[in-house]
């Protein structure tokens, strides 16, 4: 018969609370590395059964195309250029129309949303037209701008500006409204200014909402700038479907849709970034880790 | 009737001296709701509380508790009668006045020595004097190690010390307290009453602490008034005198302490009583 002394048990306890969790971490891990897998397999099945439905013509590659036509032509855009010029200038004149009418649209849906939320008459008067104007289809706009400025850059940032400018007003709108009573009450008191409630209140407490709609509005103002390209340009993407388009080029239109993706994916990964930088006091949601 | 014990003197609520701190003069508040209907939210009210005196307002939910509170603040004003602030009638929030809240009204946006540098920064103290009072403050209400944190990495007690260290930067001579500890657990409690009473001691404020936790009344004031059920009018004032520093742990066990709240609840309870019957009616 031995006596396990106290230490013992404690050093015993110690080394399978050691085991428990690297047990615990090698699960995660190997959950981990299955997601992984299973999204790659995902991708590789349906790739290849687009490219064997292609090649024995159980799809027709003509209106369909193919993976393999894809890359092709997107290989031969880098290498050769497109009919309209290099594609690194096509990419670089449709997220330069984006990006400008993604600004001007979500700064003027920011301030329109923090004045008309802070001021109970305007919000009031305005109300009504804010709703005619965001009912009428804004695509439908691009013809307007196209025939008032002309086939150049101007109307296909006018275009992406309309297409952002609602989404951002009525999210900064509503994160106003929603702004705590207490915390403007406590501000008041504490001494603030109506300039400074605005300041240091207002505007953080309405930050989530406006940064949420950053993220779908920066889509709308691809769309309205690709749109408008689709509808009259001299250069772009959107210019570059409609040639593929008119040619009956059908791996043309995936490879510019793919390349679109691909810009689009960039710049929401940006975005987050920026968000989790300007709201970085808010805690963490349980769901964010081992994505 | 008991109404007159040794500690628990009735008082009856006399028209106000002008050097009072706070003076609600016969203040009737009423307001048309939403639907149009006219509210009596408190009727011929009068109140005084004096310079550096802690006074407790109870009673029934609903009863205008918190009304009282924002006539002294000028958020709302009153329909007759009026109300003083120092001997001045309430024109704008006064500089003088420092407010805890109920619910968390701290910024969470700003970590908490940011959120203790609010009240000088509004006020426009310049930024370095701001942060060196903020940081003198957080360390009286022992937070010292959580000058960095945001406000959701700390504990419900830990931010009503925030909160608390928040408003008392301000030095206000009046403070308004709107039942600030009722989400707090009772351990958290007890520690938030003497943590109070602890500032305030250094301060020597008018405070106007509304509560519906009677001991808590008790234990804190120099003076309970008691409402009845809506529309709100005072019903009693008693004038507590236990000695003073208090200890809240400890007094809760004072058989003189039980024997005055004993007195107060007998008082407060028909009011209690007719606002949950009248709530049953009208479903609130």
């Amino acid at each position: 018969m031995t006596a396990i002394s106290p230490t013992d048990q404690a050093a015993a306890r110690a080394t399978s609370i050691v085991a428990a969790e690297a047990q615990a971490k090698a699960r995660l891990r190997k959950r981990h590395a299955l997601v992984i897998g299973l999204r790659l397999a995902i991708l590789v099945v349906f790739l290849g059964l687009w490219e064997l439905c292609a090649d024995y013509n159980i799809i027709d590659p003509f209106f369909f195309s193919s993976p393999s036509g894809i890359w092709e032509q997107i290989w031969s855009w880098v290498t050769e250029g497109t009919s309209q010029g290099p594609l690194w200038l096509q990419i670089y004149v449709t997220l330069e129309e984006t990006f400008l009418g993604f600004a001007i649209g979500a700064v003027g849906g920011i301030v329109a949303g923090i004045i008309l939320g802070r001021n109970k008459l305007l919000a009031d008067v305005f109300s009504i037209y804010i709703k005619i104007a965001n009912s009428v289809p804004r695509v439908v706009l691009g013809s307007v701008f196209i025939i008032a400025l002309g086939l150049g850059m101007a109307s296909k940032v006018a275009l992406a500006v309309v297409m952002v400018f609602f989404v951002v007003f009525a999210n900064a709108f509503q994160g106003v409204r929603e702004a705590d009573r207490a915390m403007i009450a406590n501000a008041q008191i504490l001494g603030a200014s109506p300039m400074q409630i605005t300041t240091s209140v207002i505007i953080p407490s309405a930050m989530s909402w406006i940064l949420a709609s950053l993220h779908v509005s920066f889509g709308f103002a691809l769309v309205g700038a690709v749109v408008g390209e689709f509808l009259g340009a001299k250069q772009g993407m959107g210019l570059l479907i409609s040639t593929a388009q008119g040619a009956f080029n059908a791996n043309g239109v995936f490879a510019a849709m793919i390349i679109l993706a691909v810009m689009a994916l960039v710049v929401e990964f940006l975005i987050t970034r920026f968000e989790n930088y300007v709201v970085k006091w808010r805690p963490a949601p349980f769901n964010e880790q081992g994505t | 009737m008991q109404s007159q014990t040794m500690a628990a003197e009735k008082l009856s609520p006399a028209a106000p001296p002008t050097d009072a701190a706070i003076a609600i003069d016969d203040v009737t508040l009423r307001f048309v709701t939403p639907d149009g209907h006219m509210m009596t939210a408190i009727r011929d009210f009068t109140m005084t509380v004096a310079r550096g005196e802690f006074a407790c307002v109870v009673g029934p939910t609903g009863c205008g508790k918190s009304t009282t509170l924002n006539l002294v603040t000028g958020l709302l004003r009153p329909t007759t009668g009026n109300v003083r602030v120092m001997g001045n009638p309430v024109t704008d929030i006064s500089r003088d006045i420092g407010f805890v809240f109920q619910a968390d009204a701290l910024f969470p946006w700003r970590s908490v020595i940011d959120n203790v540098a609010a009240g000088p920064l509004f006020r426009g103290t310049p930024k370095a004097q701001a942060y060196d009072k903020a940081r003198d403050w957080i360390g009286r209400v022992g937070l010292s190690r959580f000058e960095k944190h945001y406000p959701h990495q700390l504990s419900g007690g830990m931010r009503k010390r925030v909160a608390l260290a928040q408003t008392f930067i301000n030095q206000p001579k009046i403070l308004l307290m709107d039942e600030p500890f009722s989400a707090l657990d009772m351990q958290t409690r007890t520690a938030m009453q003497d943590e109070l009473l602890g500032l305030w001691s250094g301060l020597k404020s008018s405070v106007v602490f509304v509560t519906h936790d009677l001991e808590e009344a008790v234990a804190l004031a120099d003076k309970v008034y008691v409402l009845t059920a809506g529309p709100g009018t005072v019903k009693s004032v008693y004038r507590i005198d236990l000695p003073r520093p208090r200890v809240m742990a400890d007094i809760r066990y004072d058989p003189k302490f039980i024997e005055i709240a004993k007195v107060i609840w007998n008082d407060l309870r028909e009011e209690v009583q007719l606002g949950q019957s009248r709530g049953l009616q009208t479903g609130h």
